[in-house]
């Protein structure tokens, strides 16, 4: 047992810092001047990651995976964290494309994966419905076949982002008769066809990036099938735990607690230092000491992967306490922000406010209130630890 | 040993529920929240002539000379209805410093108009750079000529968009930090030198960054004695304190049963999703820490109605209380939310509406891990 990096992973650290040195500060600090929002800026990071031929780490090599180790992609999540540059979109680079590469057809790896890869297309992710949430087997939305066409009827709920994209990965109805698993059939749909509408859903950080998706008739050629018709659910379990193992955000959280440790030196009450009030401080250091074992967790569950075993239930592990986590963070981020935590900045600006970061900290624990919502529940995964680890 | 509330206190309590569920539903809420000014002239009116603008004040000034328990009553219903009329700056802070502070003329000048309705009015206490220390002041006002300028800035000023009149804290002697040396003045909100920014919470009221540029005040403007302006504010905040924390636990209940009845009736895998033990452990945790807040609060307002009680006494049930409402609010809001699922990270829902005020409440006259702080320095010091 020993975690020490080699000297080429300790090269490989450099090249990263460099890179990220380089490439996001120049991105990041145009972005912040344009104030640009929604998608734009995470496609430009990403179009410049696959520039650098970084943008699907986790992707076998002949569709443009990097080959990294473990250990590599451990040293690329930590230093693009810790620079602050933003994870990805999953829908499409760790979404759809695994089940593309894994259970699709050439034509659909030929088509759909350069295009992923390039930031290309911004793909969403149409599994949830009104009455279908942790018992998502029980989806409803119906897809009956017409010559080489599906035609969709239904309703999808809470798809994040589905006002900018241009395709939606969708696990729709095709058989009733059995149990409700079978019968479910993975469609790869394009946000143009007609039949489609996209009604908007306002969330409690007073943002909009979730939506309601409703299909009227909508015409799905067969090709646009993975893999059988009515195995769809075999093929969307397969990438649920990819998706868990991404929530979990450890690196990320890490730098946010770096941070905060930084802003409550420099925030006083008193003229002492939040940081110095010993209430704060045993808040703040029981959370440091929770992340520094789930960092070993997530390098365990890593270097098992490595070995050939797949992200199974500890996947689910990582996303609970990963959540958790997070959600402490956002609140303490609250609490440093203090009295300021409750504006909505709007128009004004940071010197008429008196403050610079409440805003965001706000939006943050607002909208971080769903992680531990989506992605399966984490009710949901407790249920399956109890069951698939415990044997209960 | 009785807690049970009089027959008076229950028909305070009653005339404010029925006032929610007749004629504040949600919608009409948010409307009101998001109108120019931010809470509804109309029901200020109503509030008046049903007499809750009188409760807190003494007989002699034309009040009904309530107790805590008084304010709590109303305040707990105020919360369930989630009600954003500016009852705790105008009526508890503005009118509670000119209580404790003000002259008889500054009183009667003011009193009577705020029971009638007729006067808006904001206490000016935080900074920028104050966080929730209350002598924490930069803001001065110097002696000149019979009576004194007015300069610097307070911030997210409760009320402070729609205030006629502010009570502002400034140094007129002393270092930055001392409690000497504050004192207290009675200013028109419209006056020369003041400048105002609008910033709205995300509890929906609007709050006001407000500059002083070189105000000149009179002498009379002054509330109490020179430099002894301090107490009057830390009484009044203090009582503060427990009146909202009765609405956070009027907020609380009434999150613990909509989330009780959601599920109830949301059902995932073909059964009621309130039929899993894990949910159900859940809200029976939701339950307590509301009853445990509620218990603390009455501790708190017996203590302050009570002549004979220890002052240190009062004070670290107050501290006790803020403390426990912050985190049994946070618990209880995460919680409804994520019970909720997808439901609850919507704006449409109320759900999220309450949670925001309670993290309002929480951040507001001192968060729960300031307030444990001076309570541990509190106990230990016995
Ligand atoms: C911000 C956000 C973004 C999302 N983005 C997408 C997206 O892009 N695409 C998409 O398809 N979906 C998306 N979702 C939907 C998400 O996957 C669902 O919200 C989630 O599956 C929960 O379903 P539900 O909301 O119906 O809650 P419900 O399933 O009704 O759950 C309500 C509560 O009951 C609990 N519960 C349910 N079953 C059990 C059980 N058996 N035991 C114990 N507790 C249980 C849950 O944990 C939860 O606390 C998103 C959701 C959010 C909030």
């Amino acid at each position: 047992m020993d975690t020490n990096f080699s000297k080429e992973d300790l090269a490989f650290r450099d090249e990263v810092r460099a890179f990220l040195k380089e490439a996001w500060t120049e991105q990041h600090a145009e972005e912040r001047q344009a104030r640009k929002t929604g998608v734009e800026p995470t496609i430009n990071w990403q179009r410049r990651l696959y520039e650098q031929g970084w943008a699907a780490p986790g992707w076998p090599v002949e569709h443009g995976g990097t080959g990294w180790t473990t250990t590599q992609s451990f040293i690329f999540e930590t230093e693009r964290a810790s620079a602050g540059a933003p994870d990805v979109a999953p829908f499409g680079l760790k979404m759809v494309a695994p089940v593309i590469y894994t259970f699709g057809t050439e034509e659909q790896k030929q088509k759909f994966l350069p295009r992923i890869l390039k930031s290309e297309d911004w793909w969403c992710q149409g599994y949830s419905e009104t009455g279908s949430g942790s018992d998502l087997a029980s989806l409803k939305t119906r897809a009956t076949l017409d010559g080489d066409d599906y035609v969709v009827n239904g309703a999808k709920i809470w798809t994040t982002y589905a006002q900018y994209a241009d395709w939606i990965f969708c696990l729709v109805r095709t058989d009733n008769s059995g149990r409700k698993q079978e019968g479910i059939t993975f469609l790869l749909i394009d946000m143009k066809t007609p039949g489609i509408t996209v009604n908007p859903i306002k969330s409690i950080d007073g943002q909009h990036s979730l939506n309601e998706v409703l299909f009227d008739n909508v015409r799905v050629p067969v090709e646009n099938r993975i893999g059988e018709q009515d195995k769809g659910w075999t093929y969307a379990k397969a990438l649920l735990a990819h998706e868990r193992t991404a929530i979990a955000g450890i690196a990320d959280s890490k730098r946010n607690l770096t941070e905060i440790r930084q802003l409550a030196k420099q925030e006083h009450s008193g003229g002492k230092a939040l940081m110095d009030n010993p209430v704060f401080q045993a808040r703040f250091t029981a959370i440091e000491i929770e992340l520094m074992a789930l960092e070993y967790t997530e390098l365990r569950v890593l270097a098992s992967m490595a070995d050939g075993n797949g992200p199974g239930v500890e996947s689910s592990l990582l996303k609970i306490k990963g959540t958790e986590l997070q959600q402490l963070i956002q609140a303490l981020r609250m609490d440093v922000a203090g009295h300021y935590c409750g504006i909505i900045k709007g128009d004004l600006s940071t010197d008429q406010i008196g403050h610079d970061f409440a805003d965001e900290a706000r939006i943050d624990y607002m909208y971080g209130r769903a992680s531990t919502i989506y992605g399966g529940s984490n009710e949901v995964q407790k249920n399956i630890t109890a069951k698939f680890v415990l044997g209960l | 040993m009785n807690f049970s509330f009089s027959e008076e206190q229950n028909m305070l309590k009653d005339s404010v529920a029925r006032f929610v569920q007749e004629q504040y539903d949600i919608d009409t809420r948010h409307a009101i929240a998001n109108s120019e000014q931010g809470f509804s002239t109309e029901n200020w009116a109503l509030f008046a002539e049903l007499g809750w603008l009188s409760i807190p004040f003494p007989e002699a000034l034309g009040g009904f000379g309530g107790s805590a328990v008084d304010t709590m009553a109303v305040m707990e219903e105020m919360g369930k209805g989630l009600i954003i009329e500016p009852f705790i700056a105008t009526v508890l802070l503005f009118g509670g410093v000119l209580e404790q502070a003000g002259s008889a003329e500054q009183q009667n000048s003011t009193i009577g108009d705020i029971i009638e309705g007729k006067l808006q009015g904001a206490v000016a206490f935080s900074e920028r750079q104050s966080r929730y220390e209350l002598a924490d002041v930069k803001t001065t006002a110097q002696a000149r000529q019979g009576g004194f300028v007015l300069n610097g800035e307070k911030t997210l000023v409760l009320n402070g968009v729609a205030a006629d009149k502010l009570i502002v804290s400034a140094r007129t002697s002393g270092e930055q930090f001392d409690q000497q040396g504050i004192s207290l003045f009675l200013i028109d909100a419209n006056a020369d030198g003041i400048e105002k920014t609008t910033i709205q919470l995300m509890d929906g009221q609007r709050v006001a960054n407000i500059c002083f540029k070189n105000v000149s005040l009179s002498q009379d403007q002054l509330l109490g004695s020179l430099g002894d302006g301090y107490q009057a504010l830390q009484t009044t905040i203090d009582k503060v304190m427990v009146a909202v924390s009765a609405e956070a636990v009027g907020l609380m209940q009434t999150l613990n049963t909509t989330t009780i009845e959601y599920t109830k009736t949301r059902e995932q895998f073909g059964v009621a999703i309130g039929s899993f033990q894990a949910l159900q452990h859940r809200m029976v945790d939701m339950f307590m820490a509301c009853e445990q807040s509620k218990s603390l609060l009455y501790r708190a307002v017996c203590s302050m109605d009570d002549d004979n009680a220890d002052p240190i006494e009062v004070q670290k049930n107050i501290l006790a209380l803020k403390v426990m409402v912050g985190r049994a609010g946070q618990l209880i809001g995460a919680e409804a939310i994520q019970l909720h699922g997808g439901m609850g990270i919507t704006d449409e829902l109320a759900v999220g509406h309450y949670v925001k005020r309670l993290m309002m409440i929480n951040a507001s006259f001192g968060d729960a891990d300031y307030q444990q702080n001076k309570f541990s320095m509190l106990a230990n010091a016995e």
